[in-house]
C-alpha cells in the first residue's frame, strides 16, 4: 500500500515536470465586439446579502443613467443595454458573476462594485480579459492596482480619511478622539487608518480604539470602555446600518458626544434608523443632495421622479456619474473594443458629474474630487463644508497628506 | 499478455490521467477562441472541481469514519491562505526573476509544492482538532469543530500580514482546471482504495458501533484522527488551489461556517459515505446557483429568486431522497446492478440505511 | 467598577434573549435529536412580523406613521408575532421534518440548512434585503441607577425574558404535556408504546420552541431596531453555542449557558480584545467541554427535555 502511494507521488513529480503544455496566450478579445445592435455593458452588485442597500441604490443611478442616454438616442447610434447580475455581497460570487457578463453575455464594459472586497475579486478577471471596470464607489486604494483597465469614480478612503481629520483639528479644534472601526470590513479599517494617522499628524490623540464585527447588535461594551475614555469626537468608519444603532446605544448610557463618519454613513435610512440620537454627528461624503448646483438638482429630481420619490443617495449619485462616464467614454472612443475603451475612459476630464468634476489620474482614480462634510440637523442632513480642490485651482492629487489643510472652507448651514 | 509490473500499471494509468486531463485542458482554452461563454462554463468547471475535493474528504470524515465534522471551510482557510502566503512572499518572486523559459515549468512546480504543503498544514490542522474527538461524540463534536473554523477565521481576520479583513490580493494565478481536477482524481483514488483498505474496514467498525469496533481491537481514537488528517489535508489542497485561481483574491468572508454548510450538504445530498454521490451531489450543487442566474430572466421577475429556488430545491432533494442521492452505494454499483455483479456485503449496506436510523445518532445523554 | 457593573447588566441583557433562542434549539434537540438550525431564522422572523404587525396595528387603529407606542399595542404585537412564529413551526415540522422521521437524523440536519437558507434568500426577496427600523413599540426611557445608565427596555428584556423562563420551566416540569414530552425525549418508542401522541408532542415542542423565538426577536427588535433577513444568523449561532454549553436537552443549561455567552462577549467587548468577540464564544465552549464533554448540565443523571 505504502509503495503504491509513493509511486503515484513519484509519477505524479515527473510528469507535472514534463508534461505540461506550452503556454498559450488567453485573455484578449473575449468574443468579436459586434458594430451594430445594442451596446451590452454589464453591471454586477450586491442586490442581496449585507450591502444590498448600496448596491440596489447603485443600480438605480445606474438604471436612471443609461435610459437618459438611450433616451437621448443611445451612443454612435446604438442603445446601451446593461445586464446586471447579483453576487450576494459575496467577493468569490463577484468573479464568477463578471466572468458569466464577460463570456457569456460578451459586454464591452463592466460597472461595479461597492464593496471593495468585491470589486477586488472582479478585477483580476475584468483585467485578464481586457474589458474596463468603473467601480462607482469602492474606496480601497488597491481597487485600481490590480490593473490599467480599472478605474473607479469615487475618492479614496486616504483622501477622504484625513480631510475629516483637518476637518476636525483646524475646523472644530479636536484634540481628543476615540475610534470605533468594523473588524469586518476592509473599508472602515483602511478609512480609521488613514484617519488615525493624520489626525496624529496634526496634533490630535486617539485615546481609545475599540472595534465590532459587521452586523453586531450590541455596542454596548465597546462604548462603555469608550464612555470612560472622556473624548470630544467619536470617529467610527463603518456602515450607516450600524452607526443608527451605535448612536442609539451612546446616547442610552449617556455619552452625549457628536459621532463622526466616512461615506459609509451615506443612505436615507441612516437617520431613519438612528433618529434623534445622530443630532450633531456628520460625516464626509461624495455629494449633498440638497446642493444647489444644476448637475445635483437635476439628478435629484429626475431620481425622485423615476423612483417613487426616493432620495437619491451618494452611491445612487456615483452609478450614476460611473455610467454615464462610461457612456460618454463610448462616444468618445466611437467603437467599443476593449483597449480603445480603456483609453477612452482615462482620458476623461474635466467631465461635470452630480458627483462634481471627474478628472482621472494616471492611476486611474479621480483627481482631486470634491468631498463635503454633512451634518445632522433637526433630523435631517445639512451641509456642514464642501472642500474642493479644483474651486481653488490647486491641483491636489487623490492622496492622503497632500490635501491642503486650508481647503476646508465655506460652511454652510441650512 | 504478460502482467505488467504494478508501478508500471499505476504509471500508465497516471499518465493517461495527465494525458486526458491536460487535454481536456487544451480544448477549453482554444475553444474559448471561437465560443467566448466557454470561459464562463470553464470557470464553473474549475469550481465544481474544487468542491468535489471538498466533498469528497468531508465524506471521508463524516461518511466513512462517521465523525460529524461542521470545520472544513477552516481546513480550507487555512490551506487557502498558508499556500497564499508562500507563493505571494516567497516563490512569486522567484518565479519572476527566472529567465521567461523556465518560468512556466517553475510555476506549475511551485503550485504543486504549495498545494502540497497547504494540504499538510492543514492536515496538522486536522490533528489538532481532531484530538478532541477523543473525548466528544456526535453534535457535541460537530459545535466543536464548526468552532474551530469560526475561530480560524477570526484570527485570519487579524493578521494583518495576510490582508486580514482587507483580503489577500495579488497572489499568482497559476491554479487551473488541469491542477484541479488532478488532485480530484488524486482524492478520489485515494478515497476509494481507502475504503477497501484496512483502515477503511476500520472507519467503517467506528461509524457502525464504536463500542463494538473497540472491544474488537480497533484502536477507534487513533482511527478517528486519521479520518481527520486524511479529510483535512484535502481541504487544505482544495484551499490552495482555490487560492490560485483566478481572480486569485483571499477573503475571510469566503470561509465562514456557510461555506462548510454548503459541502456537508453536498456530501448529505449525495449519500453519506458514498464517494461517487459526494461527486454527483457537489456537480449539482455548484451548477444550481449560476444556472438558476437565468430564472430572472425567465420568469420576468425584476427580483433575482434563483437563491430562493435554489433553497426549494435543497429541501425538495432530501425529502425524495432522505437516503442521498446514491444512498450508501456507489454510481458503479447502480450501473451493475443490472448485471447482479453488486458484492453481496454491499447490497446489505445499502438496505442498511432504510432501518430506522434514531438511535444509531450518536447519543447525548 | 462602575464600568464591570454596566458591563455585566449589559452582558445579562443581551445573553437573556440568547437565552431565549437557545431554548428553541435545545428542545428541538432533547425531543428529536436534530439540531433546528433554521431556528435563528425563524427569530428572525418574529422580529419582521413584529415590523409588520405594528404597521397592521397603526393602520387599523387609525393612526398615520409612526405607531403611538403603548402597552397594549406591544402586547397585541408579542402575541400575534407568537402565534404566526408558532404557525410557522409547526408547518416547518409537518413538511419538512415529519417526512424525515425515519431517514437518518442527518437527512433533517440537511433540511434544517435548505429551510434556514430560504428563510434567509426568501426573506430578502419578500422583506426586501435593506434592513428596517423597529418602531418604538412602548416609550424609551433612560434610567441612571448608581452610576449605571441603562433603559427601560434592557429591563423589559429582563423581565420578559425571565418570565418566558419560568413559564417554560412550568410546561415542561409541572403539567401532564410536559410530562409526556419528556417522556418523548427519554424514549421515542417506549412513549409512544405508552399511548402518547408522539407526533402530536413533537409538533407541538417545535411551535413552542418557535414562538419563544419570536419573542426573542420581538425583544432583540425593542432593544436594538434595525432588523434585516440576515440578522438571526450570528445570534443563532451563538445560541446553538449557548444550548451545547449548557449541556443540549436541557432547558435551566441554555439559559444559563446563554447569560454566560452574553457576559462573557459584553467583557471581551469592552476589553482591548474586542476584535476577537466572534471567536470567544467558541473558545469558551471548547475549552468547557474538553472538561465537561457533555456540557455544564449535561450529566448521564439529568433528566432532559
Amino acid at each position: 500500500m505504502k509503495n503504491r502511494y509513493l509511486s503515484l507521488t513519484v509519477a505524479l513529480l515527473s510528469l507535472s515536470l514534463a508534461g505540461c503544455p506550452p503556454k498559450t496566450e488567453t485573455g484578449g478579445a473575449a468574443g468579436k465586439a459586434a458594430t451594430t445592435g445594442d451596446i451590452v455593458v454589464g453591471e454586477y452588485g450586491s442586490l442581496t446579502g449585507n450591502q444590498a442597500t448600496f448596491g440596489t441604490s447603485t443600480h438605480n443611478g445606474i438604471t436612471l443613467a443609461m435610459e437618459e442616454v438611450n433616451g437621448s438616442g443611445g451612443v454612435l447610434g446604438r442603445q446601451i443595454k446593461v445586464i446586471t447580475e447579483d453576487d450576494q455581497s459575496k467577493s468569490e460570487e463577484a468573479a464568477s458573476a463578471v466572468t458569466k457578463l464577460i463570456a457569456q453575455n460578451s459586454v464591452v464594459a463592466v460597472l461595479g462594485e461597492v464593496a471593495s472586497s468585491s470589486s477586488m475579486a472582479a478585477a483580476p478577471v475584468c483585467q485578464s480579459n481586457k474589458i474596463p471596470m468603473i467601480s462607482p464607489s469602492s474606496t480601497n486604494p488597491d481597487v485600481t492596482k490590480k490593473g490599467d483597465f480599472i478605474f473607479r469614480m469615487c475618492f479614496i478612503d486616504t483622501y477622504q480619511g484625513p480631510v475629516m481629520a483637518e476637518y476636525l483639528v483646524n475646523t472644530l479644534k479636536v484634540k481628543r478622539v476615540a475610534l470605533l472601526t468594523d473588524n469586518r470590513s476592509d473599508y472602515s479599517r483602511g478609512l480609521g487608518e488613514a484617519f488615525a494617522g493624520r489626525f496624529k499628524q496634526l496634533g490630535g490623540s486617539i485615546v481609545i480604539t475599540q472595534s465590532f464585527s459587521q452586523g453586531d447588535s450590541d455596542f454596548r461594551s465597546q462604548l462603555t470602555a469608550i464612555k470612560g475614555a472622556n473624548v470630544e469626537v467619536l470617529y467610527v468608519p463603518g456602515y450607516y446600518n450600524d452607526i443608527g444603532q451605535i448612536a442609539s446605544q451612546a446616547r442610552d448610557l449617556g455619552m452625549t458626544m457628536p459621532l463622526a463618519g466616512g461615506d459609509g454613513w451615506e443612505s436615507p435610512k441612516l437617520i431613519e434608523i438612528g433618529g434623534k440620537a445622530l443630532e450633531g454627528c456628520f460625516y464626509s461624503n461624495h455629494y449633498y443632495a440638497e446642493d444647489p448646483t444644476p448637475e445635483v438638482r437635476n439628478f435629484v429630481e429626475k431620481y425622485k421622479k423615476r423612483f417613487d420619490n426616493q432620495m437619491p443617495d451618494a452611491l445612487a449619485a456615483l452609478g450614476y456619474d460611473a455610467a454615464k462616464v462610461l457612456a460618454d467614454s463610448i462616444k468618445r472612443a466611437g467603437k467599443t473594443d476593449g483597449p480603445a475603451l480603456r483609453d477612452a475612459i482615462a482620458q476623461t476630464k474635466g467631465f461635470q458629474g452630480v458627483t462634481g468634476a471627474i478628472t482621472l489620474g494616471p492611476d486611474r482614480n479621480p483627481v482631486g474630487k470634491k468631498i463635503v462634510i454633512v451634518g445632522i440637523q433637526n433630523g435631517r442632513l445639512a451641509l456642514r463644508s464642501t472642500i474642493d480642490p479644483n474651486a481653488q485651482a490647486a491641483p491636489v492629487a487623490a492622496h492622503a497628506t497632500t490635501a491642503p489643510s486650508d481647503t476646508t472652507g465655506t460652511t454652510a448651514t441650512h | 499478455m504478460k502482467r505488467m509490473p504494478w508501478y508500471l500499471r499505476d504509471l500508465l494509468y497516471l499518465a493517461t490521467v495527465v494525458v486526458v486531463l491536460l487535454g481536456v485542458q487544451y480544448l477549453l482554452e482554444r475553444s474559448a477562441d471561437y465560443y467566448p461563454a466557454m470561459r464562463y462554463y470553464h470557470r464553473i468547471l474549475v469550481l465544481m472541481g474544487i468542491n468535489i475535493i471538498l466533498a469528497v474528504s468531508l465524506n471521508i470524515i463524516n461518511g466513512h469514519a462517521g465523525q460529524f465534522s461542521l470545520g472544513h471551510a477552516g481546513f480550507m482557510a487555512v490551506g487557502a491562505y498558508f499556500s497564499a502566503w508562500l507563493t505571494l512572499f516567497y516563490f512569486g518572486p522567484y518565479v519572476d526573476k527566472l529567465p521567461e523559459s523556465s518560468q512556466f515549468i517553475a510555476q506549475n512546480v511551485l503550485l504543486l509544492i504549495a498545494v502540497l504543503i497547504a494540504g499538510l498544514v492543514a492536515a496538522i490542522a486536522g490533528y489538532l482538532v481532531g484530538l478532541p474527538s477523543l473525548r466528544l461524540r456526535g453534535d457535541y463534536l460537530a459545535i466543536v469543530t464548526l468552532g474551530f473554523g469560526e475561530i480560524i477565521r477570526v484570527i485570519i481576520l487579524n493578521v494583518e500580514k495576510i490582508g486580514a479583513a482587507r483580503g489577500l490580493s495579488g497572489i499568482p494565478a497559476w491554479s487551473n482546471f488541469f491542477w484541479v481536477f488532478f488532485f480530484v482524481v488524486i482524492v478520489v483514488i485515494v478515497s476509494v482504495r481507502l475504503v477497501s483498505s484496512s483502515v477503511g474496514r476500520a472507519f467503517l467498525a467506528v461509524r457502525e458501533d464504536q463500542i463494538a469496533a473497540e472491544a474488537m481491537g480497533v484502536d477507534t481514537t487513533r482511527y478517528k484522527v486519521k479520518a481527520f488528517i486524511i479529510g483535512s489535508f484535502f481541504a487544505g489542497a482544495a484551499g490552495g488551489l482555490f487560492a490560485h485561481y483566478t481572480p486569485a483574491y483571499l477573503n475571510p468572508q469566503m470561509f465562514t461556517f456557510i461555506k462548510s454548510f454548503e459541502v456537508i450538504a453536498m456530501v448529505v445530498l449525495g449519500g453519506l459515505g458514498s464517494i461517487s454521490g459526494s461527486i454527483l451531489a457537489a456537480i449539482i450543487l455548484t451548477f444550481l446557483p449560476e444556472g438558476l442566474r437565468a430564472a430572472k430572466d425567465v420568469l420576468h421577475m425584476t427580483k433575482d429568486p434563483r437563491m430562493v429556488i435554489y433553497s426549494i430545491m435543497l429541501i425538495t432533494l432530501m425529502l425524495t431522497r432522505p437516503q442521498g442521492l446514491l444512498g450508501r452505494r456507489e454510481l458503479w454499483d447502480v450501473l451493475a446492478r443490472r448485471k447482479d455483479s453488486i458484492p453481496k456485503e454491499k447490497r446489505d449496506e445499502g438496505n442498511a440505511d432504510d432501518k430506522l436510523d434514531r438511535d444509531a445518532g450518536p447519543p447525548v445523554t | 467598577m462602575q464600568e464591570f457593573l454596566q458591563n455585566l447588566l449589559n452582558g445579562i441583557a443581551a445573553g437573556s434573549i440568547y437565552a431565549l433562542i437557545a431554548l428553541g434549539y435545545t428542545m428541538v434537540y432533547g425531543i428529536l435529536k436534530l439540531i433546528n438550525f433554521a431556528h435563528g431564522d425563524v427569530f428572525m422572523l418574529g422580529s419582521f412580523m413584529g415590523f409588520y404587525g405594528a404597521g397592521v396595528y397603526a393602520r387599523m387603529t387609525g393612526q398615520t406613521g409612526a405607531p403611538q407606542p403603548s402597552w397594549v399595542m406591544a402586547a397585541i404585537i408579542l402575541i400575534a408575532s407568537m402565534a404566526i412564529c408558532a404557525f410557522f413551526g409547526f408547518l416547518n415540522e409537518r413538511i419538512a421534518y415529519r417526512p424525515l422521521r425515519n431517514a437518518p437524523r442527518i437527512a433533517s440536519l440537511i433540511t434544517a440548512i435548505g429551510v434556514s437558507f430560504l428563510l434567509e434568500y426568501g426573506g430578502q426577496f419578500v422583506f426586501g434585503p435593506d434592513p428596517k427600523f423597529f418602531p418604538q413599540l412602548v416609550e424609551k426611557h433612560l434610567l441612571n441607577i448608581g452610576g449605571i445608565s441603562t433603559t427601560n427596555y434592557q429591563l423589559i428584556v429582563l423581565v420578559v425574558a425571565l418570565f418566558f423562563m419560568a413559564l417554560l420551566q412550568y410546561i415542561v416540569y409541572g403539567t401532564k404535556f410536559g410530562r409526556a414530552m419528556r417522556a418523548v425525549s427519554y424514549n421515542f418508542e417506549t412513549a409512544s408504546l405508552m399511548g402518547i401522541p408522539t407526533d402530536r408532542i413533537i409538533v407541538t415542542t417545535f411551535a413552542i420552541g418557535s414562538a419563544l423565538a419570536a419573542v426573542a426577536g420581538i425583544l432583540n427588535g425593542l432593544v436594538y431596531p434595525k432588523i434585516d433577513p440576515l440578522m438571526g444568523v450570528m445570534p443563532g449561532l451563538k445560541a446553538f453555542v449557548a444550548a451545547v454549553l449548557g449541556g443540549i436537552g436541557n432547558v435551566p443549561g441554555a439559559m444559563l449557558g446563554g447569560l454566560i455567552i452574553g457576559v462573557i462577549e459584553a467583557f471581551v467587548g469592552g476589553s482591548r480584545f474586542s476584535q476577537f468577540r466572534d471567536a470567544i464564544a467558541f473558545v469558551i465552549l471548547i475549552v468547557i467541554l474538553l472538561f465537561r464533554p457533555s456540557g455544564l448540565f449535561g450529566k448521564y443523571q439529568a433528566e432532559k427535555v
